[in-house]
């Protein structure tokens, strides 16, 4: 192989890159609380809400589970003006992110709400609790905690999936690589690098979610 | 300027479909027969061989699938080749496929009981044996469930493959987009035939995995 | 007047009908004994006057409310109706204590620290003043069930509503919970028990009700009734598992 790698090339950069790594990091973060607020909703929905409604969330959370992201975005930000919507990059990327979210962490949760044992449910009813009572004190704590590994997991799928907002010009990590490789033609060292600091940001979202699961859940 | 009806968009996003499905075929068998490698190799109780897939799971489970196109799409170009979107696709595909695939089976190897293991070495059989007659048949029967989960995303992984001009299902998209101005229209089309790909699959999966838990 | 009235409740699982018409009185202050085959409704039956089931005709009043599906104010009478159950059903996230203090202060707006006053109260009643920051995981069968009880009795409720309490308990735990209920009984609280303690239905209740295929088969005052079953079912149950 006569190629040299030239990593010299991206420094100057530097700022576009790490304006991008930001842009990806509050992406994450937003679309993750968010997304969880949707699930959770969903979740709840689907389980202690009225029957028309728990099918109308599973109507969404099929649509989305069985659609790409990239469609769903290309949907929200193309598609959806002509219903006279019209949404910025930004807007439309986080928006397409917490819908994303939104339905997967709805079947997970939903998943952790159905493996609370009935009766946890009937003691909080017979405590003369609510349906909303028992699903805020009882039941919602025991799923998060028993599906908190596979909403981790989900949540780093989804960070690594958001690099494909960058095809609607949103200014995340993966465009900005795109932009440095339009200008000094180092198209492999910039996605290497890119790639790498996608891998190195897993795996510290990662051990973070797993050190706020144990201060979170450190009762036991 | 050409006009296009609603039949004519839909027919060129059908034959693009085809496309997707063969891609997503390939990626999905030939990530298969890598991922069955990897297993054997992770499983292997071989220091070096498990720390290689393991470093290899990390990195395509923890980079975009985006990424790793572009990886392959211009680092095939460093080695002089001429670059085919076709080619950097399939084996960014079947590369990420197998990650994921090498998981989900390890996962179910490690849910069968150690008794299972004992007994088997116990009769002298080697380790390729073990796996081959005594572990796989029955850690296969609980890994069907997931693994036709993980083809939904394989279908779904292939739309990127449009961002590097392979010109599948989504690409096609956005192709008869620019051609018509009907994103509406183009995109909710492209949307539903995805997802009567991938619904059947999601469907079965869950059937499968229900049968399996009532059958414990 | 009774504190809870049961005339005439039909109640049909699709259709198995599992309660065929029951009428019970219970007065402030009974012990009700309820005994009989697993499958005659005595659960159904429990679960039907705190409104966990439904059923289809009849009347079932408790403390003046009438239990009687969706119109029913259920937040109002569980608050005076209390319910043991047989897999104890503790929140496993919460503390003993906690698990107590849970409905003072959600459902009655009770302040923590008055709550957790209550909690101390009666978790000392059922001798578990020591487990009080345990969690459920730390505590044995025994200990856990008399948790649910304090549970219940945090909410001061006018009867308590007990389903085979000791079924999941291993033998040697059974007498710590027993001894419990005995105390509560001896306090004058208002208690519908379904049991298989034959020698403790005879010696702490006040009332036997011996049901069978979903009907009352048989009722009276404990001694009595086991000295003299008059119907062959009930002599022949009594010599199964007496
Ligand atoms: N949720 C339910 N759905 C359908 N059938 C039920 C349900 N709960 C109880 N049953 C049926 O009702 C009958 C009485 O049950 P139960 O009241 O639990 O009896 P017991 O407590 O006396 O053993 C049984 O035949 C049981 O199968
Ligand atoms: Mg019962």
């Amino acid at each position: 192989m006569s190629y040299k790698l030239q990593f010299a090339e991206l420094l100057p950069y530097w700022n576009v890159l790490l304006y991008g790594l930001a842009f990806t990091i509050v992406l994450t973060v937003v679309s993750t609380v968010a997304g969880i607020a949707v699930g959770t909703a969903g979740a709840a929905a689907r389980t202690f809400g009225p029957g028309w409604l728990g099918r109308v969330v599973a109507v969404y959370v099929e649509l989305i589970r069985n659609t790409p992201f990239i469609v769903q975005l290309f949907f929200i930000f193309f598609g959806l003006p002509a219903l006279g919507l019209k949404l910025s990059e930004t807007t439309a990327a986080f928006l397409a992110m917490v819908i994303n979210l939104g339905a997967y962490s709805t079947e997970i949760i939903r998943a952790g709400i159905e493996a609370v044992p009935k009766g946890h449910i009937e003691a909080g009813l017979s405590l003369a609790m609510s349906k909303w009572e028992v699903l805020r004190h009882v039941v919602l704590n025991q799923a998060f905690r028993k599906i908190y590994p596979a909403l981790s997991s989900q949540i780093i799928i989804v960070m690594l999936g958001s690099a494909v907002v960058s095809q609607i010009s949103a200014e995340d990590l993966t465009y900005a690589a795109n932009f440095v490789a339009s200008r000094n033609f180092r198209n492999f060292e910039v996605y290497l690098l890119a790639a790498l600091a996608y891998l190195l940001l897993a795996l510290l979202t990662r051990s973070l979610l797993r050190a706020l699961g144990r201060v979170i859940f450190k009762a036991r | 300027m050409l006009q296009f009806s609603f039949w004519d968009i839909l027919s060129n996003l059908l034959i693009a479909t085809q496309w997707t499905i063969v891609l997503s075929l390939i990626a999905f068998f030939c990530g298969g027969i890598v991922g069955l490698i990897l297993l054997f190799m992770r499983t292997s109780k071989i220091a070096a061989l498990e720390w290689f897939t393991k470093i290899y799971i990390e990195f395509f489970q923890g980079t975009p699938l985006l990424m790793q196109l572009f990886l392959f799409f211009f680092g095939i170009a460093l080695f002089g080749f001429e670059v085919s979107p076709w080619a950097a696709a399939t084996l960014a595909l079947t590369f990420w496929t197998s990650a994921f695939l090498t998981e989900i089976w390890r996962g179910c190897v490690e849910a069968i009981p150690k008794g299972q293991w004992e007994a088997s070495s116990s009769l002298a059989l080697s380790y390729i044996e073990q796996m081959r007659y005594v572990i796989l048949p029955q850690a296969s029967r609980i890994a069907v469930a997931p693994t036709v989960g993980f083809s939904v995303q394989v279908i779904k992984g292939t739309a990127l493959a449009s961002i590097i001009g392979f010109v599948e299902l989504t690409k096609a998209g956005t192709m008869l987009n620019n051609a018509t101005f009907r994103p509406f229209l183009v995109y909710s089309l492209v949307a539903l035939i995805y997802f009567c790909l991938c619904f059947p699959l999601s469907w079965w999966a869950k059937k499968i995995e229900g049968r399996l838990n009532v059958a414990r | 007047m009774s504190l809870v009235s049961i005339r005439d409740v039909r109640k049909s699982f699709g259709t198995n009908e599992v309660l065929k018409g029951v009428s019970l009185d219970i007065a402030k202050g009974d012990v009700v004994a309820i005994i009989g085959r697993s499958g005659s409704g005595k659960s159904t039956l429990l679960r039907c006057i705190n409104g966990l089931e439904t059923y289809q005709s009849g009347s079932i009043v408790a403390d003046g409310i009438e239990v009687a599906g969706a119109a029913t104010n259920l937040r109002e009478l569980r608050r005076h109706v209390g319910m043991v159950f047989q897999q104890f059903n503790l929140f496993p996230h919460l503390t003993a204590a906690e698990n107590v203090m849970l409905a003072p202060t959600v459902v009655n707006k009770v302040s923590k620290a008055e709550a957790r006053a209550t909690a101390a109260e009666v978790l000392a009643k059922v001798g578990l003043s020591e487990k009080m920051d345990a969690y459920p995981s730390e505590l044995s069968g025994g200990q856990q069930q008399r948790v649910a009880i304090a549970r219940s009795l945090a909410m001061r409720p006018k009867v308590l509503l007990c389903d085979e309490i000791t079924s999941a308990l291993d033998p040697e735990l059974v007498n710590e919970v027993l001894r419990v209920v005995e105390q509560l009984a001896r306090e004058g609280m208002t208690l519908i028990l379904v049991t298989h303690e034959m020698r403790f239905a005879r010696d702490v209740g006040t009332k036997l009700v011996f049901m069978h295929h979903g009907k009352v088969h048989e009722e009276g005052v404990p001694k009595e009734v086991f000295a003299a079953p008059r119907t062959p079912e009930l002599q022949q149950f009594v010599g199964q598992v007496g």
